[in-house]
């Protein structure tokens, strides 16, 4: 099938089977397609080879400490928001050898590791988690020193973004400027309409290689109603959010209210599970572990995921700096939403609402934050 | 930020900044019962060491692990890495076993460095508590180089007991020999004391200098450090002359696993040298 | 030629916001004196009738602990004030002081201070109030020491 010019508006019209297509493109130049497919009650994020493994008509039902898949009247693909996993697994893995080393007469020598790039494709990136992605860009990339174990898996990827068409019940991205529509880095993004009848998914092209991939398969250009159709479907899910936050001032607030009684009133709930740090798409604490096989001639370095909670995150001679529920707690919420602006220029927090679902007692960040602002003109009102 | 290695075998570093460079042990000086300083050479013998005075490394012990110490050597040292270090954990008591000649991994120098630069006819106070006393070694070496370019000297040194008062010869020969007010105090005296007995914290009160004019270098536990500034800013030392050198847990010392955070800052990489009036909201709190 | 302390007495940031009377009057119950190295000032238990005024040197506050000898508990110089037991009854040093080096200092008679202050309320506040931030620093200060700030921690 010749290919056709490329439309000009940019847009083209894809059918659910050329996703299939698309995946299997992507499989032929070498790609491992990373997408979401169900497993264990939840939409997760591995490897898929057929449109068949995506969870078509399925959708998800989110709360604060509640995550239910439920069956939608149609058969849209990506018909969901966001589940326990983010794409930190796959640019930042949980579990990394970072170099081996072997003894011999009280000398050592180190093996360095060697930095894969693993060729992956990742296929239904949110807006909310592009910017998750540059954020942690951010961290391990732009600091005094690069991680090299990150940059070399962050280098072959290549990004299909999903716009969302509906809002999660947890979801505040409006409010933190990070979707519903990805506006950029991305290769390709994806707007599904599923209306009356019709079942397409709008394309568009971010990058060149995007483009060349979607040329080969094509048949249709985008008009200007198939268009208009997804920009209402993405504006609609703007008005639906879930959650909101504001976010005016809100590092200086939070700054002024350290010794706020909210963070006792949370500490009360809070289980220190670390959930929260392990589900959001930004969090980045790891730590080191060094050990030695039994005869005690070969160790290793591996890095590990991390968490602010974790008991001894903050030990140092003496005792931990954070020992209490309260203080660990935060740390994090401080850290996410005041800290991270004067570290790395923007908030940690992208708005997708994984901590609130994923926290067994549905601790919600937006309350908290509201209710530390709150605190303030309440104090204001008694003078 | 340079790395300590200079010479060759460089391209490992630059890629994986988690790879430590070898080192050997030249020797291990007791100081306390519980406390040593190694003695350090590159493996790689073109190697020219190079650090600001606050700076710290990790040092790495085979299969055991790695902590981070502050180098307490004089920075005009090219050739040699001090470290002295209180036998405390796993990785530190292994760290004391180990023998001349042994190679042990270092990362770094990392972190920022006591003010040195803008600071020519500045009274410099040097308020140490404990092993306080090593990161800021290198500073006063570096001021006692470069004498005429200050007015007073001040260190304020305070020890548990008379035993463990570190670097007692150098401590010695400074007072005796260039013009530098030496004022030891320990918590605990001993029999044969004849020196000062109470915390570092009257001393700060009453030593000769003048405040408008100060440059107030600080370190040792956070809350010596803490009740130490109240007497600085009683006197009418600015915060933004004050400087304190701060400890947190540390993993990577590169800026990216999140241990070392105190507040906004990361002690590995905006600290561990961090100037009071820029910690100011967050100095002092409980759990922070 | 006779000279009045009240100079040096007003110098000392202590007594620097004294109003006039009162400084005239503690200038009159003051004495140089100088103690040669190694000196024993006062005994625990003895009367407290006297504090001073360090100018000079070094002292060394002490307990004399069963089968170990003299422990210093605090060494104070230049500029500070030895001596507040005999603020309150049973007006008896409940340490020893002892010089370290050569000491130079003002003694103050507490008897005629404290036979004063009784009459003078006003004096009575305005030296008391000072005796009060001096053994709050101390107490802050020793509190500080025992925390044992540079021990082991396990």
């Amino acid at each position: 099938m010749t290919p056709k010019a490329a439309p000009r508006n940019g847009y083209v019209v894809l059918t659910p089977p050329q996703i299939g297509v698309l995946i299997q493109a992507l499989i032929r130049r070498g790609y491992e397609v990373i997408g979401p497919t169900i497993r264990d009650g939840a939409i997760i994020y591995d490897r898929v080879t057929s449109v068949e493994e995506l969870p078509k008509g399925w959708t998800d039902e989110q709360q604060g400490g509640k995550y239910k898949l439920k069956h939608r009247a149609d058969e849209a693909l990506f018909g969901y928001t966001v589940g326990p996993h983010s794409w930190k697994k796959f640019l930042f893995p949980a579990f990394a050898r970072l170099w081996k080393a072997q003894r011999a007469n009280g000398h050592f020598q180190i093996l360095p590791e060697e930095q894969k790039s693993p060729k992956v494709a990742f296929l239904g990136v949110r807006a909310c988690e592009l910017h998750a992605i540059g954020i942690q860009d951010k961290v391990f990339l732009e600091g005094p020193f690069a991680d090299s174990h990150y940059k070399s898996r962050r280098k072959d990827i290549f990004v299909v973004a999903v716009n969302c068409t509906q809002a999660g019940g947890t979801c505040f991205c409006d409010s933190m400027g990070t979707g519903p529509k990805a506006t950029s880095g991305y290769d390709l993004s994806l707007t599904e309409v599923v209306k009356d009848s019709q079942h397409f998914l709008l394309a568009h092209a971010g990058t060149k290689a995007g483009a060349k991939i979607v040329a080969e398969f094509f048949t249709e250009a985008a008009g200007e109603e198939e268009v208009a159709a997804a920009n209402g479907l993405i504006e609609e899910a703007t008005r639906h959010m879930g959650r909101s936050l504001d976010t005016n001032g809100l590092k200086e607030v939070l700054y002024r209210n350290t010794e706020n009684p909210r963070w006792d009133a949370v500490a009360n709930r809070c289980l220190s599970c670390a959930n929260c740090t392990s589900v959001c798409p930004t969090c980045f604490c790891s730590t080191v572990e060094d050990v030695t096989d039994l005869t005690g001639q070969e160790a290793e370095r591996r890095r590990k995921w991390d968490s602010c909670f974790a008991t001894d995150f903050s030990y140092i001679y003496g005792g931990s700096v954070r020992a209490t529920p309260r203080s660990k707690y935060r740390q994090w919420m401080m850290h996410k939403l005041a800290y991270w602006i004067d570290q790395f220029g923007t908030s940690g927090c992208v708005g997708c609402g994984r901590c609130i679902t994923w926290c067994p007692v549905g601790i919600d960040i937006t309350e908290e934050a509201r209710v530390i602002r709150e605190s303030e003109s309440s104090v204001s009102n008694l003078a | 930020m340079g790395a300590i290695i200079e010479a060759d075998n460089t391209e490992r570093t630059m890629t994986d900044p988690t790879i430590p460079e070898l080192f050997r042990i030249g020797r291990l000086k007791r100081e306390t019962e519980d406390t040593f300083t190694l003695e350090l050479s590159p493996a790689e013998e073109t190697t020219r060491i190079s650090f600001l005075p606050g700076q710290f490394n990790m040092l790495y012990v085979f299969g055991v692990g790695e902590v981070p110490i502050s180098i307490s050597s004089d920075p005009a040292e090219t050739s040699r890495l001090e470290h002295t270090t209180r036998r405390v954990g796993v990785v530190t008591r292994a760290m004391g076993l180990l023998k001349p000649g042994d190679t042990i991994g270092i990362r770094g120098p990392y972190g920022s460095h006591w003010p040195l630069g803008e600071e020519d006819g500045r009274d410099f106070v040097v308020v140490a508590g404990g092993i306080g006393l090593a990161p800021l070694r290198p500073v006063l070496y570096h001021l006692m180089a470069q004498r005429e370019k200050y007015r007073n000297i001040v260190l304020l040194y305070g020890a548990r007991t008379p035993e463990e008062i570190l670097y007692k010869r150098e401590l010695e020969r400074w007072r005796g020999k260039f013009d530098l007010e030496v004022q030891v105090t320990v918590d605990r005296g001993a029999s044969g004391w004849r020196g000062n007995v109470g915390v570092v914290t009257p001393l700060v009160a009453r030593a000769p200098f003048n405040p408008s004019n100060t440059v107030a270098l600080l370190c040792g536990p956070e809350i010596m450090m803490r009740f130490a500034v109240m007497e600085l800013q009683k006197r009418g030392v600015p915060a933004e002359r004050t400087y304190l050198s701060m400890e947190r847990n540390m993993k990577c010392a590169l800026g990216y696993c999140g241990h070392c955070q105190y507040g906004p800052t990361f002690v590995c990489k905006d600290g561990p040298v961090l100037r009071l009036d820029r910690i100011a909201s967050i100095f002092g709190k409980a759990e922070i | 030629m006779i000279q009045t302390l009240e100079p040096v007495i007003k110098s000392n940031p202590f007594f620097a916001d004294l109003p006039a009377k009162h400084l005239k009057f503690i200038a009159g119950c003051a004495k140089n004196v100088q103690f040669p190295e190694r000196h024993v000032i006062f005994h625990e238990g003895d009367p407290a009738n006297e504090f001073y005024f360090i100018r000079e040197g070094l002292v060394s506050v002490e307990l004399v602990v069963p089968n170990h000898g003299p422990a210093t508990v605090q060494t104070l110089a230049k500029g500070e004030i030895l001596g507040w037991s005999w603020v309150s009854p049973p007006y008896r040093w409940h340490f020893d002081a002892r010089t370290v080096q050569r000491t130079r200092a003002l003694v103050f008679d507490a008897k005629c201070v404290r036979k004063k202050c009784e009459e003078d309320h006003e004096l009575g506040y305005e030296l008391l109030s000072r005796f009060v931030s001096v053994i709050s620093a101390r107490l802050a200060a020793t509190r500080l020491q025992l925390m044992d700030l540079y021990g082991r921690h396990n």
